[in-house]
């Protein structure tokens, strides 16, 4: 016989990957029923990250080092999660994730239009709130809780 | 002490069609006998002989089946064609030297003795063996049939220039070696007389 043929079509029942009718539908639901539970957990898993949620408090200036009408720029809660903090000209004070939620690029703060500008896509956020004000992105930026203890400005968590 | 092996020993064939109902019994075919029991020269003689698959080293059903239906266990044994795979053209039917495959017109597969796989597996006899009156058909060690037998077990058959090597074992005179089958070769009583006539 054939070698060539007998490689590809063995005689030997172990040497043939015969995969029957059932053992390709157990496979296929198994294996759809996998990722459909699969996706269920992930979705929960992203959930349980909304909300508040508290990490070290990191000493950021002290409140008279950011002069009313500027933003300064700080890492929270690693020291490579950029983030900026705003003194509004009302006096207020309000801090967010420095990242772009449409594709992670640094926001800048425009003190005349009172707003985070993100460059690359034209994206803009409220400096109040973090609310989109116009552009592609998806969701407002992450708030970052400051307090103010004693004239020095802390991070204490994150609010997505 | 040796693994047991199957031997067909067609002088001691009686005719009962024993075998032939108790196949019918077996689990993997249930119903449907695979034995032949072939009447060997009819007008000559009351002689017959089983015939079950020889369950050959190449088998030739295996090599012309189009749809890689047959497939041989690794402890040698070669199944009956696999349902979803057989598209019952026969070609297994007219490849066997043996003239072992039948084709079942009425589900359209080929089903062949498979040595009852459901018993020998787990080391029972095949149904066929079990029954056989006279032990034309055995199940048994080479120590056993060199105990009670007087023949030559041999597993070599030559047709037509092609050497094929089978699991079960034929009895046949003592100090064969080997079965050559060629059609110029076979000398049948009828023929003889036939010979003696046109002298």
């Amino acid at each position: 016989m054939d070698k060539a043929l007998q490689d590809d079509f063995p005689i030997d029942w172990e040497q043939d990957g015969f995969v029957s009718r059932r053992e390709f539908f157990k496979f296929m639901t198994l294996a759809s029923g996998g990722l459909a539970i699969g996706s269920v957990g992930l979705a929960a898993w992203s959930s349980a990250l909304r909300g508040e949620r508290r990490f070290e408090p990191i000493r950021i200036a002290r409140l008279d080092e950011v002069p009313t009408g500027t933003a300064l720029g700080f890492g929270y809660p690693r020291p490579s999660d950029l983030c900026i903090l705003v003194h509004h000209k009302d006096g207020t004070l309000s801090a967010f994730s420095r990242r772009c939620t449409h594709l992670s690029c640094p926001v800048d703060y425009q003190a005349q239009t009172e707003r985070l500008f993100c460059p690359c896509h034209n994206g803009a956020f409220s400096s109040k709130d973090g609310s989109v004000l116009q552009g592609p992105p998806p969701a407002p930026l992450p708030r970052v809780l400051i307090e103010n203890r004693d004239g020095e400005l802390w991070a204490v968590g994150v609010v997505h | 002490m040796s693994e047991r092996q199957f031997y067909i020993d067609p002088s001691r064939c009686i005719g009962c069609n024993a075998c032939v109902a108790a196949c019918a019994e077996c689990d993997t075919h249930r119903g449907v006998s695979m034995i032949h029991l072939e009447t060997i020269q009819r007008g000559d003689s009351v002689q017959t002989a089983p015939v079950i698959c020889m369950h050959c080293d190449e088998p030739a059903c295996a090599a012309v089946c189009p749809a890689d239906a047959i497939k041989r266990t690794p402890d040698g044994v070669v199944q009956s064609s696999l349902k979803p795979r057989c598209i019952g053209c026969t070609n297994c039917v007219f490849a066997c030297p043996f003239g072992v495959p039948k084709y079942d017109a009425a589900i359209d597969q080929m089903m062949k003795c498979d040595m009852c796989y459901d018993r020998t597996s787990i080391g029972k006899k095949p149904m066929c063996a079990t029954v056989c009156p006279s032990r034309a058909l055995m199940y048994g060690t080479p120590e056993e049939i060199a105990a009670q037998r007087h023949g030559t077990p041999i597993n070599e058959f030559i047709f037509g220039g092609r050497t094929i090597r089978t699991k079960v074992n034929l009895m046949v005179p003592q100090g064969t070696k080997r079965l050559e089958v060629n059609p110029g070769t076979m000398i049948r009583k009828s023929d003889l007389l036939n010979q003696a006539r046109v002298r």
